[in-house]
């Protein structure tokens, strides 16, 4: 086994995502407090070259393109299939994935074909005295663990959104870039991807918002989104929901953020018309700073927000938005 | 159709915890216990399937005797037979060797579909299913938010929610399935099910029952070890500000700058 910190890197569009490029800074921090090792950006896909690049200049120091047609789309059985095969063979001490659709579909049965540890939704990892310990929450965010790993072999470690920046692109840093030889057949792909129906939002995915715009059971009804969505547009945010407007239908359930449905950790979560039910709070109370506007002066998340604002928000958001843009604009 | 749910037993998300002093756990005392709230929707999902074709749906736990009562409220809604291993050697076992005794239980047991939660509560941690799947040598698709089995039961087409979409994919039985919430809606126990329930047998096993070691799936082959439990930062209450609309935005928009320094 070496020293190297893999990253299996997710891309769209020929760039790698937000999330994979968190995990390249996760890396080099490993790597750095280890020995001699190197980040490596492994990249499955099809038609990835294009990918390459970017990683380079933002912390990579070799760069495998996975590169064949039966990796232009995500299933478990081929890329688990061509990243066992990759780490059979380079042993790195580590690999990140990102806590995403992908990685947690793929991390547990990657660690269990090759007897790897795994340790999921981790919020930070550090080497300590040697040892790579990760921490992460449990119990629906009412305990934060700090697990280690043991045994000896790779060690794969699933690393939540937002929890360490996005590398700066350093123009002349290049990367190694390395083609990985595939070898997969197609009777080993034994589920067939149908379709991927995309919902275009005019607002970022919640997985890559420094702000979160969300709102509750205080929305009143599914039109009233429109005014967060225009907030949102405003701030360059996200918006999500906690569980109420999607249990009402009045948002679909890729909103949910809590306990029942995504877990957050932007700079700014700005809460509308939630109460801040224990079920909500596993959701996002990792956030920096948490701003609520809410009706009911007694609202539980008030006790956690740093900016609390007692108020009407049918009031307030339009006024909010409107600040936001003179805010924003260049006078 | 043989359906297998894989069931575990967690303290109520609607409880409070309590940490040990020594940071080892939690207090066990006056926990209150239930079924993994996900589990509610794999075994409802289990139901479903035996409605439309047929056959049984058998729930399998590991822990410990307790979590019988998690397997008793899987029978009360409906299944028909309940299989829980539980060992003292267990005792430290990591998630892919709990994976593992699951998938040495199951291999035994016919098996169309196996399903279970998309995470427990407790844990958090989601690695079971899709390791269950690869001891099994089994296709699997995860946090499914939509399924449909074919005319003959032999395969189904399931949605999966990504990153700014839906991936709709078809999966060929037997397989691993492991549900989002918004799959369905739990059935809420029937009275004559639960005394239904309380008179069946829960068929208990150990690790050599099943032919399994406690080096080979127990602490010490666990490749994760918790070294502590801690609470979470508090949070303190901040600033509170209960002024007119344009005054509030204003608030808002110097926090945003100047505290956050987002704008």
């Amino acid at each position: 086994m070496n020293q190297d910190v893999w990253v299996v890197v997710e891309h769209q569009q020929g760039a790698p995502k937000k999330l994979s490029l968190e995990l390249v800074s996760c890396a080099r921090a490993i790597a750095g407090a280890g020995s001699s090792g190197k980040v490596v950006a492994f990249v499955p896909g099809s038609g990835v070259g294009q990918v390459a690049g970017a990683l380079g200049t933002r912390g990579a120091d070799i760069v495998y393109t996975a590169d064949h047609p039966l990796l232009q789309q995500y299933t478990t059985d081929g890329y688990a299939a061509v990243l066992a095969e990759a780490l059979r063979a380079e042993s790195p001490a580590v690999v990140l994935m990102g806590a995403a659709a992908q990685g947690r579909d793929l991390a547990p049965r990657l660690a269990a074909r090759l007897g790897a540890g795994l340790i999921t939704d981790c919020t930070g990892l550090e080497v300590r005295e040697g040892v790579l310990v990760a921490t992460r929450p449990l119990y629906t965010r009412k305990a934060i663990g700090t697990v280690r790993f043991s045994g000896s072999g790779t060690r794969i470690a699933v690393v939540l959104p937002a929890m360490y920046p996005v590398p700066a692109a350093q123009a002349n840093r290049r990367a190694e870039i390395r083609s990985w030889p595939v070898h997969l057949d197609a009777k080993t792909i034994r589920t067939v991807v149908r379709e991927v129906k995309t919902i275009q939002r005019e607002t970022i995915p919640l997985i890559e918002a420094d702000i979160v715009v969300s709102g509750g059971r205080g929305m009143k009804g599914p039109e009233n989104f429109a005014l967060l969505d225009a907030l949102a547009r405003a701030l360059g945010a996200a918006v999500g929901s906690s569980r109420p407007p999607v249990d009402s239908g009045w948002v679909p359930h890729d909103y949910e953020i809590g306990q029942t449905g995504k877990t957050v950790s932007p700079q700014v979560y700005l809460a509308c018309g939630i109460s801040g039910a224990p079920q909500h709070l596993a959701g996002m109370s990792g956030s920096k700073y948490i701003i609520a506007i809410n009706k009911d002066p007694n609202a539980p998340l008030f006790q956690l927000a740093d900016l609390g604002v007692v108020g009407d928000i049918f009031q307030i958001v339009p006024k909010l938005t409107e600040a936001v843009k003179r805010a924003k604009s260049p006078s | 159709v043989n359906i297998v749910v894989c069931v575990k037993q967690v303290p109520d998300t609607e409880a409070p915890i309590r940490i040990k002093p020594d940071g080892s756990g939690i207090e066990e005392t006056g926990l209150n216990l239930v079924m993994n709230y996900y589990d509610e929707h794999a075994t409802e999902a289990g139901l479903r399937l035996r409605g439309q074709f047929g056959g049984a749906v058998t729930l399998v736990s590991v822990g410990p005797e307790r979590a019988k009562e998690a397997l008793r409220t899987g029978l009360a809604m409906g299944a028909d037979e309940a299989i829980l291993v539980t060992d003292p050697a267990l005792e430290g076992a990591d998630h892919l060797g709990v994976a593992r005794v699951l998938a040495t239980v199951i291999a035994t047991l016919p098996h169309d579909v196996v399903i279970c939660g998309k995470i427990s509560t407790d844990d958090n941690a989601g690695i079971v299913g899709p390791a269950l799947a690869e001891y099994l040598n089994l296709p699997q698709a995860t946090a499914i938010a939509y399924l449909e089995a074919d005319g003959s039961g032999s395969s189904a087409v399931v949605h999966r929610e990504v990153e700014g979409g839906v991936e709709v994919l078809q999966v060929p039985f037997p397989a691993v399935l492991t549900v989002e919430r918004s799959l369905n809606e739990p059935r809420y126990p029937s009275l004559p099910g639960i005394m239904k329930a309380k008179r069946k047998e829960i068929k208990t096993l150990t690790l050599a029952s099943v032919g399994l070691d406690a080096p080979s799936v127990g602490g010490a082959a666990a490749r994760t070890v918790l070294v502590t439990l801690a609470a979470p930062p508090k949070r303190k209450a901040g600033r509170i500000v209960e002024e007119d609309a344009d005054q509030a935005a204003a608030a808002i928009v110097a926090f945003l700058k100047d505290e956050a320094k987002v704008l």
